[in-house]
C-alpha cells in the first residue's frame, strides 16, 4: 500500500528528530555517561506526590473543568504575582495544559493562519519550528550569537520581521544555551514588537532556574506587553514534575478563549491527579517561601560553576550561562563540528552530549551539556571529555 | 561555620576527591580560601576523616556486622560517658551511640565471623561492670549504607533524553 497518498503532506515534511537515533545508541550502553537529559534529577516535592496519591485514594479520578481546577488556577495567579510580579485573572486568563508543550501548540494554533510567519530565536528548543509548521505557519529563525551571550537582540529580531510576521517565540531562560534576557534587553525587544504590531509567545518554563543573583523578568511584566503576550509556563522544571505533565497558559481573554476551545476538543482537561499534585506543590511552596526551589537552584549553581570552569579550562570555550540547566560550549578547537564531536565522544569516551545543530543551524559548532546530574558524575564525565579534547585539540 | 563551609562539606561528603581548586570553582571562592577553610575544619575536628566506603558484600573476606542494644547502669558523676568510653576502646567496636528509648547504648561491632562477634559479646562486653543486658542483632544484608545504595538489583529509573 502506498501510504504516502494517505498521509498529511505537512506532517510528512517535518524532519524526524535526528537526535533520537543518537541517544538510542547511548541509552543502550550501560557504560555511557549521558549528559543529555533535559529534566531535573531532583525528586518531585513529597507533598505534591502525596497529594497526587491521596487524590486517587479519595476517588478524584474524573475530569476537571476544561480549564483546570479553579483552586490550582488561583494558586498559579498568586504564584505569578508573588514571584514575578505579573497579574493574571485566574478565571479568565489562566488555564491548565498537559505540560508547557501543549500550551505552545495551542497558542500557535489559535493565532496562525496559513502562511503566517513566526520568528523563532536560534538555537532553541526543538519543538517550536515543527509546531509552527503543523499549525500552517512558517518558522523564521532569528539567529542569536555567543558574542551577545545568545540573547535575542532588537536588531536581529527586526531583520527577521516581514509583513507576514504574526508572532515571536521568546524562549528565555533558554534551552540549550542557558541564556537569559535581562529587563533592558526585553524592553528593547518590546519596542520592536510594538512597532511591528506582533504577538509574543513567552516560554518561561525555566523561570526559576536563574543564577548569580539575576532573577527572571517575565515578558508580560514589560510595560504594554501583557496585552500581546501569551505566557507559557509549567511545573516540570521548577517543581521537578516532568512526568506529571502539568503546564499552563496565561493570555488575554480573547486569545485565552480560542486556545481553550482547542484544548477542550482535543484534550478535555489535564490529568486530574497531576493537577492536585501541582496544587499541593504551590501550596507547599508558599508555606516555606519556596525553600525547595532555592535548594535546587543552589545545587544547580554549584554544578554550573564547576562545568563552566572545567570546559573553559580544557579549551571548549563557553560563555557563563545564567539560566536553565545547560552549558553550551563551542567545540571548534577540536577541528570538529558539534555533531562529529558528539559522535566521536560517544564512541571513544562513552560520554553522550547533544550536538548543537539539533537546536538549529547556528548551534552547529556547539554541544549541549546538561547539568541535571550529580557533581560526582559530572566530574567523571569532565575528566573523560578533557582527555578526549587533549587528543584532538588543534593549536 | 557559614554557608560556604556548609557547601564545601556538602561537596566533600559526596566525593572527597574533589581538589580544593575544583571545590573553589563549585562554591565560588578562591582556591586559597577553600584550602584554609578545609584545613580549619580538619583542625576543629569537623572533618574527622577521609575514607573509602566499601561494599562489604563484594569484599573477598567476609565481614560480620552486629548491632548490639545495651542497657547500662548510669554512674553518679559521669552518667553514660564513662561506660561508653570503656566500650569504644575495643577495636572490634565500630560505633557507639547513646540512644533514647528502650535501651541505652547502640553498638556496632565487626568481626570475621559469627563466632568472633559472639565471643566479643559474651566475654568482653556483657562481663563489663554496669552493663545490665545486651541484645545482639546480626546484619544479614546491607541494601543502603551512608546514603549509598549497594543493591545491584536496584532498577535505576531510565531517564529519557527529551530535548
Amino acid at each position: 500500500m502506498n501510504y504516502e497518498k494517505y498521509l498529511s503532506k505537512t506532517v510528512m515534511e517535518i524532519p524526524p528528530s535526528g537526535i533520537r537515533k543518537f541517544f538510542d545508541v547511548a541509552d543502550k550502553d550501560k557504560e555511557v555517561i549521558s549528559l543529555g537529559v533535559g529534566e531535573p534529577d531532583f525528586n518531585t516535592p513529597w507533598c505534591a506526590s502525596e497529594a497526587g496519591i491521596k487524590s486517587i485514594q479519595k476517588g478524584m479520578t474524573h475530569y476537571t473543568s476544561n480549564s483546570g481546577l479553579p483552586a490550582l488556577r488561583e494558586q498559579i495567579a498568586k504564584y505569578l504575582k508573588a514571584r514575578f510580579d505579573v497579574e493574571y485573572e485566574a478565571e479568565k486568563e489562566i488555564f491548565i495544559t498537559v505540560g508547557a508543550s501543549e500550551a505552545i501548540y495551542l497558542a500557535l494554533r489559535a493565532i496562525l493562519n496559513d502562511g503566517d510567519e513566526v520568528i523563532v530565536p536560534e538555537p532553541s528548543y526543538v519543538s517550536y519550528c515543527p509546531s509552527v509548521i503543523m499549525c500552517g505557519g512558517k518558522a523564521v529563525p532569528a539567529k542569536c550569537y555567543v558574542e551577545d551571550e545568545f540573547r535575542l537582540t532588537a536588531k536581529n529580531l527586526e531583520e527577521a520581521i516581514t509583513p507576514k510576521t504574526k508572532a515571536l517565540i521568546l524562549p528565555y531562560p533558554n534551552n540549550p544555551t542557558g541564556a537569559i534576557m535581562p529587563r533592558k534587553s526585553l524592553e528593547e525587544i518590546a519596542k520592536v514588537v510594538k512597532k511591528h504590531d506582533i504577538l509574543v509567545l513567552s516560554d518561561e518554563i525555566y523561570c526559576e532556574m536563574t543564577y548569580g543573583g539575576a532573577r527572571h523578568t517575565s515578558f508580560a511584566e514589560i510595560e504594554g506587553m501583557k496585552e500581546r503576550t501569551v505566557l507559557i509556563n509549567g511545573f516540570s522544571k521548577a517543581f521537578a514534575m516532568t512526568g506529571w505533565r502539568v503546564g499552563y497558559a496565561c493570555a488575554p481573554n480573547e486569545i485565552f478563549k480560542q486556545m481553550l476551545k482547542i484544548h477542550q476538543y482535543i484534550i478535555m482537561c489535564a490529568s486530574t491527579n497531576s493537577q492536585y499534585a501541582a496544587l499541593s506543590a504551590l501550596k507547599g511552596g508558599f508555606e516555606d517561601d519556596f525553600a525547595e526551589i532555592k535548594a535546587m537552584v543552589d545545587e544547580y549553581d554549584m554544578r554550573r560553576r564547576f562545568l563552566v570552569k572545567r570546559l573553559n579550562g580544557m579549551g571548549l570555550t563557553c560563555f557563563e550561562p545564567k539560566g536553565a540547566f545547560y552549558v553550551f560550549p563551542c567545540v571548534k578547537c577540536t577541528g570538529m563540528n558539534g555533531e562529529e564531536f558528539a559522535n566521536k565522544l560517544l564512541q571513544e569516551s562513552k560520554v553522550a552530549v547533544v550536538p548543537g545543530n539539533a537546536f538549529g543551524e547556528s548551534g552547529k559548532d556547539f554541544v549541549r551539556i546538561s547539568y541535571a546530574y550529580s557533581l560526582s558524575s559530572l566530574k567523571k564525565a569532565m575528566d573523560k571529555i578533557e582527555e578526549f579534547v587533549k587528543k584532538y585539540k588543534k593549536n | 561555620m557559614d554557608n560556604f563551609d556548609n557547601k564545601i562539606l556538602k561537596v566533600l561528603k559526596d566525593d572527597s576527591r574533589f581538589t580544593a581548586e575544583q571545590v573553589a570553582d563549585i562554591v565560588g571562592l578562591s582556591a586559597k580560601d577553600v584550602q584554609k577553610r578545609i584545613k580549619d575544619m580538619e583542625d576543629a575536628g569537623i572533618i574527622a576523616k577521609y575514607t573509602a566506603l566499601c561494599n562489604t558484600e563484594k569484599l573477598s573476606e567476609d565481614i560480620v556486622t552486629a548491632l548490639i542494644e545495651v542497657k547500662v547502669t548510669p554512674q553518679m558523676s559521669s552518667g553514660f560517658d564513662a561506660i561508653a568510653r570503656d566500650v569504644y576502646q575495643f577495636e572490634e567496636v565500630k560505633a557507639v551511640y547513646l540512644m533514647s528509648g528502650a535501651y541505652d547504648l547502640c553498638i556496632t561491632v565487626e568481626g570475621k565471623n559469627l563466632r568472633e562477634v559472639s565471643r566479643f559479646v559474651s566475654e568482653k562486653l556483657s562481663t563489663m561492670r554496669d552493663i545490665i543486658s545486651t541484645a545482639t542483632h546480626f546484619i544479614l544484608k546491607k541494601y543502603k549504607t551512608e546514603g549509598v545504595i549497594l543493591d545491584d538489583e536496584d532498577i535505576e529509573q531510565q531517564r529519557q533524553v527529551i530535548l
